[in-house]
């Protein structure tokens, strides 16, 4: 019968009225600045730049590559690379960013400069208050700005932060061995230059 | 009517024509010369007053009714509960830059939401809200609002045409035509109460309504041609006001807003009041007409003020009109049309006829079981053949594949 729908409808409606004063389960609303619920652990908002160890500057993993910078769709990312050099964590000696500025209006969130960089030194935030009064300077932030260090990173994306220390940690091991068998090697060299009389005395 | 205790308890009585006494005794305080137009005055300025505070509550209160209706809590941070919440809206529309378009016209432009409020306003005249509490006693009330509502067109084509923006005026015609279509309706719903009353003044209506068999009232909508002129009116009167599910006129989704579309500030705030105090009045008249107006529900309860009733019966009606609001989806422009001019006005016609059956197979139970049976069988019968919907099959595309 014509309008039996619209009575179905109201009296679901009503449900939802009423239900909403009873159950606490129909509310899905959070009041957001007095409750929060915990970010979810995929969530990203704004890059920042891994450092290991206490000292951000000793620490940052960032060599300045700019690659991040050459990828980035909206251009927010600027890079000055150092002219001197300091160990990464392998101890290898690598250039460091002098200057590393994003600008927190332009970034679109979009994750690319996390996915182009060579040595997990760039990854997102779930921070997302980001609101400042001054909104130059404000919303530029520079590298030490950025910093964050290898532990908060874990406790925003453990499964990912696990992830990549596990991956450095084999690098870092595979250099070891590398320079273990290179400085054995160039041991066995160096005792074979020693001791030429005795090889020449062998041979002869 | 039944004089229960408390309906000769000099208090309750005193209670009931409160307003009236108050009325009386500040008039009272003028020379004799200038008592007449002092009291209209103070109606003039009561009616002014009590509307609009009205319509921030309601505000209020219809968007923490939509909230719950969808799972939401609704406004709730400016005072206790969100109760302050039109104080906020009402700061921001006054401060906020008047704007009129290069090229609208201006003086219409200024003009369309006063023409709007103040016809609305114009409608409270005639309406009885309590005892002896109705502002200008007419004759022919009932003509007097419908003349009034029909000027609230004129204010909403005045605002789309003198805004020259091509959404405004869209709007505007949809309004119109919306309008004048649910105006017939509107209007013949409520011939059926005149048939039976046999006058157009509203108090005299509600004075017919005003007795009690047992402890049940003569309301019309508990007969049923006066059921059937209930819902068409409530049909009607929802399109006239331009609520949901028959706002097209302001329809966002496909006409940023409608005739109002280049508003903004304390003109906007005026036009949506003005669509308020629309609602308020039109339900005052529904009241009026088929509820009973200011008269108790129950016999037993005609102690209590009859302004309560009144005030009652139009905030449940706004109820009804903010639950169907959360509940229905905007219709389609051929599908408002379609029903306006092939159901609902059929349908209010046949009632007129079921009206004249009903007033002259005089008492008793036949006329119920014929008016009935008539009107129920209709609507099954018209809603079946009338609203059935058309199936046109797949599309086929002449050129394009």
């Amino acid at each position: 019968m014509l309008g039996d729908g619209i009575l179905k409808g109201m009296a679901e409606t009503a449900r939802n009225f009423f239900g909403s004063f009873v159950s606490d389960e129909r509310l899905t609303t959070v009041e957001y600045p007095e409750q929060r619920i915990p970010t979810v652990e995929a969530a990203r908002v704004f890059p920042f730049l891994v450092y290991d160890g206490a000292n951000w500057e000793a620490g940052m993993r960032c060599v300045a590559c700019q690659i991040c910078e050459k990828e980035c769709p909206p251009k927010c990312i600027y890079i000055e690379k150092s002219a001197d050099k300091k160990p990464d964590f392998v101890g290898k000696q690598q250039f460091y960013p002098t200057r590393f500025d994003i600008d927190v209006s332009v970034c679109m969130s979009c994750q690319i400069c996390v996915e182009v960089c060579p040595f997990e030194a760039i990854k997102m935030d779930t921070q997302f208050e980001l609101a400042t009064e001054d909104r130059f300077g404000g919303l530029l932030y520079d590298r030490k700005e950025l910093s964050r260090s290898n532990e908060y990173y874990h406790s925003i994306h453990p499964t990912e932060a696990g992830e990549v220390d596990a991956r450095l940690a084999e690098e870092k091991a595979k250099v070891e061995a590398r320079a273990k068998a290179a400085a054995e090697a160039a041991a066995a060299k160096a005792a074979a230059a020693a001791n030429p009389t005795q090889l020449a005395g062998g041979g002869s | 009517m039944i004089a229960t205790p408390e309906a000769t308890n000099p208090f309750f009585v005193n209670l009931d024509q409160i307003f009236v006494f108050l009325s009386n005794w500040l008039v009272g305080f003028l020379p004799a010369v200038l008592r007449p137009v002092a009291g209209v005055v103070l109606g003039v300025v009561a009616i002014v007053c009590v509307f609009p505070g009205l319509f921030a509550l309601t505000t209020v209160f219809e968007r923490k009714g939509l909230g719950r209706i969808q799972n939401r809590i609704g406004p709730n941070r400016v005072g206790p509960y969100g109760l302050f919440q039109p104080v906020a809206d009402g700061i921001k529309s006054l401060t906020k830059e008047d704007i009129v378009p290069l090229r609208a016209n201006a003086v219409v432009h200024f003009l369309a939401p006063l023409v709007l409020v103040v016809t609305v306003f114009m409608g409270f005249a005639v309406l009885p809200m309590g005892r002896n509490m109705v502002l200008v006693d007419m004759d022919a009330g009932l003509l007097f609002f419908f003349a009034m509502g029909a000027a609230t067109e004129l204010s909403v084509f005045m605002a789309g045409w003198s805004s020259r923006n091509k959404y405004s005026l869209l709007g505007a015609m949809r309004a119109v035509a919306q309008m004048i279509s649910y105006e017939v309706v509107l209007l013949l719903s409520s011939v059926a109460v005149v048939m039976i009353t046999g006058s157009l003044s509203l108090p005299k209506i509600v004075a017919a309504q005003n007795q009690y068999t047992g402890v049940f009232p003569h309301w019309y909508i508990f007969t049923p041609w006066g059921l059937a002129g209930f819902l068409m009116y409530a049909i009607a009167a929802t399109a006239e006001t331009n609520r949901s599910p028959f706002d097209l006129p302001e329809g966002e989704s496909e006409l940023v807003a409608g005739y109002h579309t280049e508003y903004s500030g304390f003109k906007f705030a005026l036009f949506f009041l003005g669509e308020y105090l629309a609602m308020f009045s039109i339900s005052g008249l529904g009241t009026t007409l088929f509820l009973g107006g200011w008269s108790a529900p129950f016999s037993f309860l005609v102690w209590v003020p009859s302004w309560f009733w009144f005030f009652g019966k139009v905030m449940l009606s706004i109820f009804v009109f903010i639950w169907m609001r959360g509940t229905l989806p905007r219709l389609r422009q051929d599908q408002l049309m379609n029903f306006a001019w092939k159901f609902v006005l059929p349908f209010t016609l046949l009632n007129l006829l079921v009206t004249a059956l009903w007033r002259f197979m005089g008492e008793g139970w036949a006329r119920w079981m014929v008016c009935t049976v008539i009107l129920v069988a209709a609507y099954v019968v018209m809603g079946r053949v009338e609203m059935r919907s058309e199936h046109f099959g797949r599309r086929s595309y002449r050129y394009a594949e």
